[in-house]
């Protein structure tokens, strides 16, 4: 449950370029809920993303997860429950590191990193499993820099990583405006699959219309700091593409 | 041959320092300048102690441990104040100069009569094969420690601080309190290459530290080359490469002095030579393209 009281964020206060991000919003998305949250450029979109996993503190108003209140709570103690892929594939991952390395650290998301050694055969097995299920013939490029994949290959492992460990909320920040139409698909299709098979809450930005109508059983659209549409999923179903598109002008 | 053993010796005692420069330069991308500082502090440290009769287990526990908190200081004032971090770094270092003066209580200890770690764990007649093999010893242990800490979950999280900072915070990383840790790991074994060099040289002078970390720079760099050259993965391997490049630079030193070098131009050396490791690289890539 992401709980969202009377948010307001205000960059550079008191400035001449003083920027009112979010006015006063206020948001409920149950557990399990799937949330498409669209808008112009520089409608607080990604503001409000930052918000929920701690990227951001803000101005005013309240957060609370599943139950908890967590306004100040900085973005690494919010990962006990909040995994997020970032819009730059290179944002969700460390480059130089290995494909296992980097799954070693989504694996230990919510707990200690301790002075020991984790990777025993028996957590390779389990990776090289995983990744095996996304068809992109990586699962035996374990040592392989994560540096070295396509954007697609390091979302969709992003992707993969945020389930590794305990997930609630996953925050799904335009995981497909840098790739390909091929990639942008494998990567929405584990997205959909993982979100299913782990009942995870999901707040999906998007650009893209068609993803728009195809996913997600709620849809925001952003204006100006503000919630300015907030449909079901009956009321989502019913829009034609060309409404959406009427919205941005 | 003596001139060369005695230079790899120096390259041995100076390794504990590039191990530390490698973390903080290549791990977290840090630069850290209090190093000029900790190394003097880890002599200082040492001089003290042994003229005051402490035995070695202890002077090397509290070298240790003012060496790394020469580096939270850094970390701290880098992290908390959000100052810059070759300004923290600039700033402790300042600080420490007085810090080891006041230690001291002189410019400069001579350690003469005194049972060093070297003769402490001596195995053959001849002094210099002593100080080679206790210099091997010491950076054994030392590069082994350091290269299990990095294969650690501990360690992982370590590089990857360095790495992508947005990604180890949504991995539930405080890169703060790692940078911390990093910076104090980093210090507390460029404290211990003075140790070992104040035992070594038989003295410890309030200046020795000017200039040291060019000399650690230099000597990471000379192992980042032959790393990227060679595509070395393996973090012992890079460790390994990194105490190749100490050796190294102290030889390439030897070698301009042996060659009849004004010793008043060894600093002036060191940058050259340090200059010419970062520029080469470069201009031949720019000739590339």
């Amino acid at each position: 449950m992401i709980e969202l009281n009377h948010i307001t964020k205000v960059f550079n206060r008191g400035k001449v370029n003083e920027v009112a991000a979010l006015n006063d919003v206020s948001l409920r998305i149950a557990p399990g809920e799937f949330v498409v949250l669209v808008g112009a450029n520089g409608s607080g979109k990604t503001t409000l993303l930052n918000i929920i996993s701690g990227a951001a503190l803000p101005s005013k108003g309240t957060v609370r997860l599943h139950g908890e209140e967590v306004t100040r709570l900085p973005e690494y103690k919010r990962s006990r429950w909040v995994a997020r892929v970032f819009q730059d594939p290179l944002g969700g991952t460390a480059p130089e590191l290995s494909i296992l390395d980097n799954f070693r650290l989504a694996a230990l998301r919510t707990q200690r990193k301790k002075l020991k050694i984790g990777i025993d055969e028996a957590f390779k097995v389990a990776v090289r499993e995983r990744i095996a299920r996304l068809g992109l013939g990586l699962e035996d490029k374990l040592q392989q820099p994560m540096g070295t994949l396509s954007g697609g290959q390091r979302q969709a492992l992003t992707l993969l990583m945020s389930v590794m460990d305990h997930t609630d909320i996953l925050l799904l920040d335009e995981p497909t405006a840098a790739l390909d139409p091929k990639s942008a698909e494998v990567v929405m299709e584990t997205a959909e699959s993982l979100i299913r098979q782990y009942n995870l809450t999901t707040v999906l930005i998007t650009h893209n219309m068609r993803e728009t109508q195809r996913f997600g059983s709620r849809l925001i659209q952003m204006a100006q700091g503000r919630v300015a549409r907030d449909l079901d999923r009956d009321a989502k179903e019913k829009l034609r593409l060309e409404e959406m598109y009427e919205w941005f002008g | 041959m003596i001139f060369y053993l005695t230079a790899l010796i120096q390259g041995l005692c100076l390794s504990a320092m590039g191990l530390g420069i490698f973390i903080t330069m290549k791990i977290f991308r840090i630069p850290d300048i209090t190093t000029d500082g900790s190394y003097t502090l880890g002599a200082a440290v040492t001089a003290v102690l042994l003229m005051q009769g402490w035995p070695l287990l202890p002077v090397i526990g509290l070298t240790i441990v003012m060496g790394a908190l020469a580096g939270v200081m850094t970390g701290l004032v880098h992290t908390r104040l959000k100052v810059d971090a070759l300004l923290a770094g600039i700033l402790v270092m300042t600080g420490l100069y007085s810090v080891n003066l006041t230690l001291l209580g002189r410019s400069n200890i001579p350690l003469i009569n005194i049972d060093t770690i070297f003769s402490a764990l001596a195995l053959f007649e001849r002094q210099i094969y002593n100080e080679l093999w206790v210099g091997l010893l010491f950076l054994g242990i030392l590069s082994a420690l350091l290269a299990y800490m990095l294969r650690t979950d501990f360690g992982i999280a370590m590089r990857a601080t360095g790495n992508s900072e947005s990604m180890t915070r949504a991995m539930g990383i405080n890169n703060d309190r790692m940078k911390i840790i990093g910076l104090a790991i980093a210090n507390a074994l460029t404290a211990l290459s003075g140790f070992l060099v104040a035992q070594y040289q038989h003295f410890t002078d309030i200046n020795m530290g000017i200039g040291i970390v060019l000399v650690g720079l230099g000597s990471v760099l000379i192992g980042d080359a032959l790393i990227s050259w060679l595509g070395i993965r393996h973090i012992w391997l890079q460790l390994l490469f990194v105490l190749a490049g100490c050796i190294l630079f102290q030889m390439i030193l030897a070698v301009a002095l042996s060659l009849g070098v004004n010793p008043n131009m060894l600093k002036l050396i060191t940058s050259v030579f340090v200059l010419a490791i970062v520029g080469i690289p470069r201009l031949a890539r720019r000739k590339q393209l």
